[in-house]
């Protein structure tokens, strides 16, 4: 079976628009990031979650109640996963350690008169959350910066800005998501958007492979030809590898639990953004820095094929 | 053409049954067992075999079996309800010096176990239990460092007739000496300067008449304490943990100031952090029974006297002077008090503490003595966004009784609510007072049934998406789409083989980066096969179109991957706990694909159409 035989699309002619829509997409996803924030987890901004199961359905109102009238009124409880289970989610209390506040909490779960069960207890403290936000925020820019520094030995700077561009569009417009839909913004989220990185990376990877090689095949066509036949070549295996990775991202949003939902989200739209972005983004980039076939020529290469002549 | 030399083939054979054999363990389930451990390291006999025996033997309680090995004795049980029957069994049978865990013992075969074959270690949000992350109180540390020294120098002074106004550690740290005179000055620095090399002497601050000295700690000294604190703590952890009865504990240090505790199986985690995190200490002090109770209430508490309340909360008088403190006690035991029946605890003394206490006790038998029971507590509260952190001392008499004899090195406290609370109150004696504070500052928790819901919703979905990576491969791909399932089921096998032989920690995350290994990992084999149908419809032989494909996908897949691996390398490096996990099943996962599209699937292409005349590719 084969979808794309042989294709033969104008990408490039379209790079305006993807342009247009692009830098849309990520002035909003910025706007939203500083004008919304992020939803964040207790990961990062200290707290208390536990997790309880119910034997029967769990009356939220109920438990409200009674949570209202405690200390923790600052709350937040929910559903998580079904009716039997509820997530309660307290902000980090002054004066309150973790052992006070889980067990407080379960005592006062345990009082609505149906029986509980406790699930998972998670407790950052304040201190450990700024850690992990700012390891984060550092590990963002060092992957950034080693895939830069990579691209930039194997391929050519313009090629390694191509990439970067790409890659900050995918992270920008994923985070931007998470700040409109106020979803849940934890480590696995943060997890997920390094590998976003890693994939869409390998994506634009392939695509740069094929012009670098098509700029020394097709000696006679401009910049743009080159990168349209390279973009269409290597369409399908796009496509392919797009495909088979959102079936298992897929079967991981629906089966693999609560825990990962957010995870894996982050995962499906990164992925979609970054199959779009190695074809409209990191391309036009490489182009509008001027790239030509001499910046593929390496200098030493050539010195030794001009030796081997008679 | 397309033909790899026989050593080729032999070494992709030999990866592959090395990688089924070292998976294999993991198909086997695990039996609940119970693991009989010594807490002071004392070798597991078959003696001590024979005593479990008899006592199980007695009770009607057949395990499946008995292994044993130097470090512990290892019984396997038919199902959950047998082992938490045996577990109360052993722990009766056992003296204390004997840990009595509750555990999951993997049911791999011998001859896999002798080729050291083990299945992967579940993390603790598949099984079950605690992680905490515990932070030491430095600032205790070097503040009680500071006042040894004010101690040391008060005695040093004395022995070398040397006078001195007061010693005291300073406001902003260090310890401040005040001396007569100048000349007292200068031979006492002299003298700390001979004694104590590893501190600084500062004497230049003299202001209308003083005569000072600032000791403060040297840049290694310090180092030193905080190390040493940290150390200690580690040491005292272990031992309290040990007594927790947890099998397989891991007590880890991370950084210069803090320690993983984590605790697979544990559900009671409010025990557990009242056992790890606290601090406490016993005063003795006798019973002020010559003034009246209602008096000081109202606020007219006599002047060597100080008011406590015991456990229900009923005031009691009690002299200011203290006994002698709980660094004295070498060892606590709980048991059964010989006359009342009831728990007692029993406590030892070290030699110095005997003289003092068989001294403080020979006038006062027949007299009131209590026993004080404090419990440092320290806790990180938010004040103007800041984290400050915060002590508290509970200080609650927990014992008041008549003096029957003259005390020595060992005595007994009853009086005790529960055994529970004797075992509770003996281990934290017996594991000695913490050199400085430890507060918890991570804590996650994760009860079995979502340990199990982990487990299956984690299979489920790798069998869910490796079922329609296979069924879309061969759909599309035909032969080498079947070639390709294949190498990616190879890609699973070796990822979990390498798992195991490395003993790395499957956690859900790491579950996660399974999966996505299974979606990204035919990547590779995409770019070869879309390269060969290109090659094809370029008008080349199958065989030359076979070679170009993977000759010129080489490149992409090895730039593609190597920059994946950078992102993994880097989320390893930087995350923690969970984060890790998904970080090394996605590069051991990538390595793994690497392997298996290029060398493996090849060497199959070869096997089915090298040395054969081709028309046509099922491709």
């Amino acid at each position: 079976m084969e979808f794309f035989t042989k294709t033969n699309i104008d990408f490039m002619g379209k790079r305006k628009l993807a342009f247009t829509f692009s830098v849309t997409l990520v002035l909003l996803a910025i706007f939203f990031f500083f004008a919304r924030g992020l939803n964040y987890g207790i990961d990062f901004t200290g707290g208390t979650i536990v997790e309880v199961g119910y034997m029967q359905e769990a009356d939220l109102t109920k438990i409200r109640n009674i949570l209202v009238q405690s200390e923790f009124s600052d709350a937040i409880v929910q559903y998580y996963g079904s009716a039997t289970d509820v997530l309660v989610r307290i902000p980090p209390h002054e004066g309150l350690n973790s052992a006070d506040i889980s067990n407080k909490l379960i005592e006062l779960l345990g009082s609505t008169g149906k029986s509980i069960e406790i699930r998972k207890v998670e407790f950052v403290g304040p201190q450990v959350g700024d850690e992990l936000k700012e390891d984060g925020g550092l590990a963002m820019i060092y992957a950034l910066l080693g895939i830069l520094i990579y691209v930039a030995l194997r391929f050519q700077t313009k090629f390694s800005v191509g990439a970067i561009v790409a890659l900050a569009h995918d992270v920008i417009i994923t985070i931007g998501f998470f700040a409109v839909t106020q979803l849940n913004f934890d480590l696995t989220v943060l997890a997920a958007i390094l590998a976003v990185i890693g994939y869409s990376l390998n994506d634009t990877i392939v695509v740069f492979d094929r012009i670098r090689e098509n700029f020394h095949k097709l000696r006679k066509a401009t910049p743009v030809e080159v990168m349209n036949i390279s973009l269409n070549e290597t369409l399908s295996r796009t496509i392919m590898t797009g495909v088979t990775t959102l079936l298992v991202l897929m079967a991981l949003f629906f089966l693999g639990g609560e825990s990962l939902h957010g995870f894996s989200l982050a995962l499906i739209l990164g992925i979609v953004i970054g199959t779009y972005s190695s074809v409209y983004v990191a391309s036009p980039v490489t182009l509008a820095l001027g790239v030509s076939k001499q910046d593929l020529m390496p200098v030493v290469k050539e010195g030794a094929e001009l030796d081997k002549r008679p | 053409m397309n033909r790899y030399p026989a050593w080729k083939y032999i070494m992709i054979a030999s990866i592959i049954i090395i990688g089924i054999i070292y998976s294999f363990p993991n198909i086997y389930g695990s039996d609940p067992a119970l693991q009989i451990s010594s807490s002071r390291g004392a070798e597991i006999s078959e003696l001590t075999e024979l005593q479990v025996q008899v006592a199980f033997d007695e009770a009607g309680i057949k395990p499946e079996s008995y292994e044993i090995s130097p470090n512990n004795l290892l019984i396997r049980f038919k199902d959950e309800e047998t082992q938490l029957r045996a577990q109360d069994v052993a722990r009766n049978a056992m003296d204390r010096s004997y840990v009595v865990a509750l555990n999951l013992a993997p049911s791999t075969p011998d001859w896999l176990r002798k080729l050291g074959a083990e299945p992967m270690f579940l993390g603790l949000d598949l099984r079950g239990g605690v992680h905490f992350l515990m932070e030491v109180d430095m600032d205790a540390a070097i503040s009680k460092a500071e006042e040894r020294y004010v101690s040391d120098f008060r005695s040093l002074f004395r022995e070398n007739k040397i006078r001195y106004r007061t010693i005291s550690r300073g406001n902003r740290g260090g310890v401040l000496v005040r001396f007569q005179n100048s000349a007292e000055q200068e031979n006492g620095v002299r003298l700390i300067g001979k004694n104590y090399p590893e501190v600084q002497v500062d004497s230049s601050i003299t202001e209308s008449g003083e005569f000072h000295a600032v000791v403060t700690l040297s840049e290694q000294s310090i180092i030193e304490t905080r190390t040493n604190a940290l150390q200690q703590n580690i040491i005292t952890l272990r031992k309290r943990v040990n007594e927790l009865g947890v099998a397989e504990p891991v007590i880890q240090q991370q950084g210069d100031r803090r320690v993983v505790v984590e605790l697979p199986g544990v559900q009671d985690t409010a025990r557990a952090k009242d056992i790890l995190g606290a601090t406490a200490t016993l005063e003795f002090r006798m019973v002020d029974d010559a003034h009246s109770v209602q008096d000081a209430l109202d606020g007219r508490v006599p002047a060597g006297s100080k008011l406590y309340h015991d456990r229900d909360g009923q005031p009691m008088l009690l002299s200011k002077q203290v006994l002698l403190t709980g660094d004295h006690i070498i060892d606590a035991a709980s048991g059964i008090d010989q006359t009342s029946g009831g728990p007692d605890v029993t406590i030892t003394l070290d030699g110095k503490g005997a003289r003092i206490f068989s001294a403080a006790t020979r006038d006062e038998v027949g007299k009131r003595m209590a026993v004080v029971f404090i419990e440092t507590k320290t806790e990180t509260v938010m004040e103007e966004g800041l984290a400050v952190k915060k002590k508290e001392n509970i200080e609650e008499v927990i014992n008041a009784a008549t003096i029957k004899e003259q005390l020595g090195k060992r005595f007994h406290i009853t009086g005790l609510d529960s055994t529970q609370e004797a075992r509770n109150l003996s281990l934290l004696l017996r594991a000695g007072a913490l050199a400085a504070p430890i507060e918890i500052i991570e804590e996650r928790t994760v009860g079995p049934s979502l340990g199990q819901d982990n487990i299956k919703q984690g299979y489920e979905s790798v069998i869910i998406g490796f079922t329609l990576v296979l069924i879309f491969m061969a759909v599309y791909y035909k032969v080498f789409g079947l070639i390709a399932n294949v190498a990616l089921t190879l890609t699973v096998v070796l990822l979990v083989a390498l798992m195991s032989m490395l003993q790395a920690t499957l956690t859900m995350p790491g579950i996660a980066g399974i999966v996505l290994t299974v979606g990204m990992s035919v990547d590779a084999n995409v770019l070869i096969f879309e390269r060969i149908r290109e090659e094809i419809r370029n008008r080349n032989t199958p065989h030359a179109s076979i070679h170009a494909g993977f000759e010129k996908a080489f490149s992409s897949i090895a730039d593609a991957n190597i920059t994946t691996l950078i992102a993994a390398l880097v989320l390893f490096s930087f995350g923690t706990g969970p984060i890790k996990g998904f970080a090394v099943t996605l590069s051991l996962g990538i390595i793994c694909s690497m392997f298996t599209a290029i060398m493996v699937t090849r060497a199959m292409i070869n096997l089915l159409y090298g040395g054969r005349k081709l028309q046509k590719l099922m491709i």
